[in-house]
């Protein structure tokens, strides 16, 4: 997609007042950072930060079906999912490579709400619906009718109590409700990718604007700030948190990224990719996704190689990076062999020729108190 | 911030100050905006030959590291000790406290080559 058909989220206008950074991201221009993205960081850290979401892809699954359907689609088993409750889950193709990773919301008995990555949108639709054929299910991209906003950070439920027309004590963490929250009619979700408490809602696009406004009046006593993607990635990053693209790619199974949780071989409805990842569960990961910490300044960046520290032989990849605003000091996810990710276990990055060297430190990073 | 007077740019978004030698050398406020908060500066060391268009130093910042290029040749005579310690300046003060190191230059800023006015680096820029 070319900038000139470049997807613009019904908040475009308030990133412009606002200041934003804007980069293209899956063919949206969306908000990077609109100050200092370590001060976003740290908001959402200490406080909250307010994030623009829209680019998510989401498609409703609807039907006396939907549940068998999406056992059928997905690897995880969603038949089990309570009303009202959400679960990651994963598409994986026949050879057990991993589509992209989601979450499943089931808003009714045979009602959900499937939100992929915006990189994945379409593919994810296009796969549901190939899928969920010979099912008593309707798959719909309904992802043109759904803005997004999160609120993430310690201090969402001081922010939006206020302003919700329900007890956010009843909405656990992974949980769903309608609601009404400063007047606009929202889905609204206790997940996030932060490592925080925090809400996403899901509204219509029409109410996007004034439902952004509410909640940036509300939360401003609260140290609530507009954050951007930019510290979306390193506060995931730090909370361990895998991204498409980078820790998730076709090119591994759930096994290799540590999730094979979300693999349910024991559900009853047979799944694509069913076979391969039952093979690979018996034979075990080919390699393994670590946490890297390095005791230097310089920052071992996403395809960057993993050494052995005596032989500097290539062992692996990073396949993200950052200096963590929080630890002060550069963290590292990388995909290594199984007999290489003890932590403790001492390894080498090639930062741009040289050989740095790394510890393989406990996944996440980041645990909230 | 409106940029000092009397600075020549690089095409790499360098700055060097042209009131007398050794020269002063930072980046421009257009490279430190793009780049986003700089964690880790690295600087050659003094007593260091830089050469124009050619790296002597890194920037890191959250999303990328970046090459520091040097504008001219010449000899390293001071590195800005503080912005190693506070690499923050690089963003809040790119013209003055951020500055990154001194350099003997070989020639004059004013004769070196491929060097542009804030005019027509600006213009360069589309700022």
């Amino acid at each position: 997609m070319t900038s000139t058909e470049e997807r613009r989220t019904p908040l475009d206008a308030v990133h412009d007042a606002l200041g934003a950074t804007m980069t293209d991201f899956a063919g949206w221009r969306m908000p990077l950072r609109y100050g200092s993205e370590t001060a976003e960081h740290r908001a959402v850290r200490e406080a909250a930060g307010l994030f623009d979401l829209t680019h998510m892809g989401e498609i409703t699954v609807t039907g006396p079906e939907a549940a068998r359907a999406l056992d059928h689609a997905l690897v995880g088993f969603v038949s089990k999912i309570g009303v009202d409750r959400a679960r990651y889950s994963m598409i994986c193709d026949a050879d057990g490579g991993i589509l992209d990773d989601l979450i499943v919301y089931r808003l009714g008995e045979d009602d959900f709400l499937v939100v992929a990555n915006a990189s994945n949108a379409a593919v994810v639709a296009g796969e549901l619906l190939a899928r969920a054929a010979g099912f008593d299910a309707v798959v719909t991209d309904r992802s043109e009718e759904y803005a997004l906003l999160a609120v993430q950070g310690p201090h969402a439920v001081a922010i939006l109590a206020p302003l919700a027309d329900l007890d956010l004590d009843k909405v656990k963490y992974y949980a769903a409700d309608r609601a009404t929250v400063a007047g606009v009619d929202v889905l609204l979700a206790r997940t996030g990718y932060t490592g925080e408490d925090g809400f996403e809602l899901f509204c219509a696009p029409a109410d996007a604007v004034r439902l952004w406004t509410s909640l940036a009046e509300a939360g401003a006593g609260h140290g609530l700030i507009p954050a951007g993607l930019s510290c979306r990635d390193t506060l995931r990053l730090e909370a361990g948190m895998p991204l498409y693209g980078h820790e998730l790619t076709t090119s591994v199974t759930p096994y290799e990224a540590n999730l094979g949780r979300v693999v349910r071989l024991d559900k009853p409805e047979d799944f694509v990719g069913r076979d391969a990842l039952a093979a690979r569960e018996k034979e075990g990961p080919r390699a393994t996704l670590v946490g890297l910490r390095s005791p230097g300044r310089r920052v071992p960046r996403a395809g960057y190689a993993v050494l052995d520290p005596e032989t500097k032989a290539p062992i692996g990849e990073i396949t993200s990076g950052a200096p963590s605003p929080t630890l002060g000091a550069p963290i590292a996810m990388a995909y290594v062999p199984l007999d290489r990710a003890e932590p403790g276990t001492v390894l080498a990055v090639d930062i741009r020729g040289a050989a740095e060297p790394v510890e393989v430190v406990a996944l996440p990073f980041y645990k909230r108190a | 911030m409106s940029a000092p007077q009397n600075l020549l740019y690089s095409k790499d978004h360098e700055w060097l100050t042209t009131d007398g030698n050794p020269a002063v050398i930072g980046i421009s406020q257009h490279a430190a905006d793009a780049l986003g908060d700089v964690v880790f500066v690295q600087l050659p060391e003094v007593g260091a030959r830089v050469t124009a268009g050619e790296p002597c130093g890194e920037l890191e910042s959250t999303k990328s590291v970046s090459d520091i290029f040097a504008p001219a040749d010449g000899e390293v005579v001071e590195v800005n000790t503080a912005v190693v310690d506070d690499p923050s300046l690089v963003n809040s003060d790119p013209f003055g406290e951020g500055w990154l190191i001194k350099v003997q230059l070989d020639t004059p800023a004013a004769d070196v080559d491929g060097l542009m006015s804030e005019a027509e680096y600006n213009a360069f820029t589309g700022a």
